[in-house]
């Protein structure tokens, strides 16, 4: 009996706060929506058509095209580097595990601003050498998701048994860039698209370093429409939020599947 | 099937920090034969056979296969097919698919017919299109000798390829393994700690300790004849019973005894190695010893008896074992097989 009034007093407290985590989540966007969408406004059909946005809103769709490259280029790159460096230490350097672990979590430990102070002098460089594209931004972008992009490669690679499922693939006659490509890879497919989707939604709602190395990117057009037309900055706001909402949700799909293909 | 080749190993050194794992290991294994490398951890036994499929570098010494010296090829051209301890089979592959990774490697892509062929030869063909994870212990490791053998390599290596699975599947895919192994005919180098799967399944059996081989034969001559004390420790039961040496011989209680090796030093009072099933238990009420414990152990049973301070292991037929009830006075008779002494080495 006193076993399950607790239980039910449990189940009431759950909803307590499920309820209030929701209205404190949900009514900022309810708020937005109603904010975008209050009177006459053709806010979500010129954000929806393309050419009218680019036409009426050419700093914001410059900043859209701008944040989606630098999403794409940083996924990339940071793929490029993350993936080959961590199967190569997990397989050849298993003492430098520490230290590469420590300097991929670094960029989590400073502060973006603190990053732009060291990175000012890096991309008067960078502009002297490849010019000023805000797409260079991407080489910043690596730095700073690299923390998060590890943490999901190392976490598929601690699950299955890298070393000796190469030595196998050697002992077949794969050389280090087969083991790698029809070995490794496919067996952390799961881990390499969450650290992709993870690497979209850092970049996608990064201000800072843009702004403060006077580039620019969604976060930075928003903030300068705010100025000019708050309507339309809300609106592109709440489409970005969803946007991420909606990579989060597939990056914990692509976990449950993983989690069920592993049992 | 396809002959196999000789192997030979000279002279291999391997240091881990302050460890030797091989200390100048020589072995040559025949074609086509199949030798099992025996010893307790840390002997070098893997290390050998790592050295053997190229992934650990020896510090020195060459690996010659075929006349060939291959001590400096990378692991990816050796041609060696290899079976882990670890489960290893590519996880998003199916077991046709893992077969069938080393051919098409070999841009032999279009010979299906040697997965399939494989696949029957380890007797899984009707699993062959279940993912690793669908598979049983045994059934991944049949279909590991499948892919290993797939890729027709001049030397199979197995790695304790049993030590993962229970008992009753280990002894079943040890006969199996034998049987695949005259079959194809390929030279075999097969490391394992189990001293009982060492002796059923090799034509030789070599005993390491710490990186060299103790001694290199036949099972029936390494469990019968063992070389070193080492040896007979290591390979089966012994006991170790107190003896006096006499003439060419040693005398334990009452039983003159051969020696397998002539004892060196001065000493007379020395400690022979005596096998549980060279001592036979009778029932005798004026006898010295006391029946401790009484094992069954199938068509065999252990019994253990107390002469004096010592206990000493009799292995007797188990349809006897009725009359060694815990607590009977019994004698020791020993059978005059060759004894290895305590402190040979």
């Amino acid at each position: 009996m006193a076993r399950l009034s607790f239980r039910r007093k449990q189940s009431i407290f759950r909803w307590v706060v499920l309820t209030l985590l929701g209205i404190f989540f949900l009514l900022p966007i309810v708020a937005m929506v109603e904010f975008t969408t209050r009177g006459e406004q053709s806010t979500w059909s010129t954000l929806i058509n393309w050419p009218e946005l680019s036409a009426t809103y050419p700093d914001l769709a410059e900043g859209i095209l701008m944040s989606l490259g630098q999403a794409a280029l940083t996924a990339v790159l940071m793929l490029a580097l993350l993936v080959p460096t961590a199967i190569w230490v997990r397989l050849r350097l298993p003492g430098l595990r520490r230290l590469v672990e420590f300097i991929c979590l670094l960029p989590l430990t400073i502060p973006a601003i603190v990053l732009v102070v060291g990175l000012a002098p890096v991309y008067a460089w960078v502009n002297y050498l490849i010019g000023g594209s805000s797409l260079t931004l991407t080489f910043a972008y690596t730095i700073l998701v690299l923390p998060y992009a590890y943490r999901a490669i190392d976490a598929g690679l601690s699950a299955i048994d890298v070393k000796t499922l190469a030595e196998a693939a050697r002992s077949l006659g794969s050389s280090w860039f087969t083991v790698m490509a029809r070995v490794v890879l496919p067996n952390i497919r799961s881990a390499v698209l969450s650290a992709a989707f993870l690497t979209v939604a850092l970049v996608l709602g990064e201000f800072t370093i843009a702004s403060l190395l006077n580039r620019t990117n969604l976060q930075v057009a928003i903030n300068l429409l705010g100025k000019s037309s708050a309507t339309m900055s809300v609106a592109v706001s709440l489409a970005a939020l969803l946007l991420a909402f909606v990579l989060l949700l597939l990056l914990s799909l692509v976990g449950d599947r993983r989690k069920r293909s592993a049992s | 099937m396809n002959g196999g080749v000789a192997v030979h190993l000279q002279g291999l050194r391997r240091t881990f920090g302050t460890v030797h794992a091989l200390d100048g290991l020589d072995l040559e294994l025949h074609p086509g034969e199949l030798i099992a490398l025996l010893g307790p951890s840390g002997c070098g036994k893997t290390t050998a056979l790592r050295v053997l499929a190229g992934l650990e570098d020896a510090d020195s010494g060459t690996v010659v296969v075929d006349g060939k010296d291959i001590t400096g090829l990378p692991a990816n051209r050796r041609d060696m097919g290899m079976v882990f301890q670890a489960y290893s089979l590519f996880p998003h592959l199916t077991a046709r698919q893992n077969v069938e990774f080393g051919l098409r490697l070999r841009k032999r892509g279009a010979d299906k017919n040697r997965a399939a062929e494989m696949l029957e030869l380890v007797g899984i063909a009707s699993h062959a299109d279940r993912y690793p994870h669908q598979l049983s212990g045994g059934q991944q490791q049949r279909v590991a000798l499948a892919r290993a053998l797939a890729i027709r390599p001049t030397v199979l290596l197995l790695d304790e390829p049993l030590s993962a699975l229970d008992a009753k599947v280990r002894v079943q895919l040890r006969e199996e393994i034998k049987r695949i192994q005259t079959e194809v005919g390929t030279t075999t180098l097969f490391v394992t700690h189990d001293q009982e799967e060492a002796l059923a399944v090799a034509d030789r059996v070599g005993v390491m300790r710490s990186g060299r081989l103790e001694q290199l034969g036949a099972p029936a001559d390494v469990y019968l004849s063992p070389a070193t004390a080492f040896v007979a420790d290591f390979v089966g039961l012994s006991n170790r019973l107190p003896g006096v040496l006499k003439g060419d011989g040693v005398e334990v209680m009452g039983t003159a005894l051969p020696l397998v090796t002539p004892a060196s030093g001065d000493k007379t009072q020395v400690t022979a190695l005596v096998r549980p099933e060279s001592v036979d238990v009778v029932p005798d009420t004026d006898g010295p010893g006391k029946v401790l414990t009484a094992s069954f152990l199938g068509p065999f049973s252990r019994v253990i008896v107390q002469v004096g301070d010592a206990l000493v292991t009799a292995q007797v037929a188990s349809g006897r074992v009725t009359e060694l009830a815990p607590g009977t006075r019994v004698r020791l008779e020993i059978r005059p097989v060759a004894v290895a002494l305590e402190g040979t080495s």
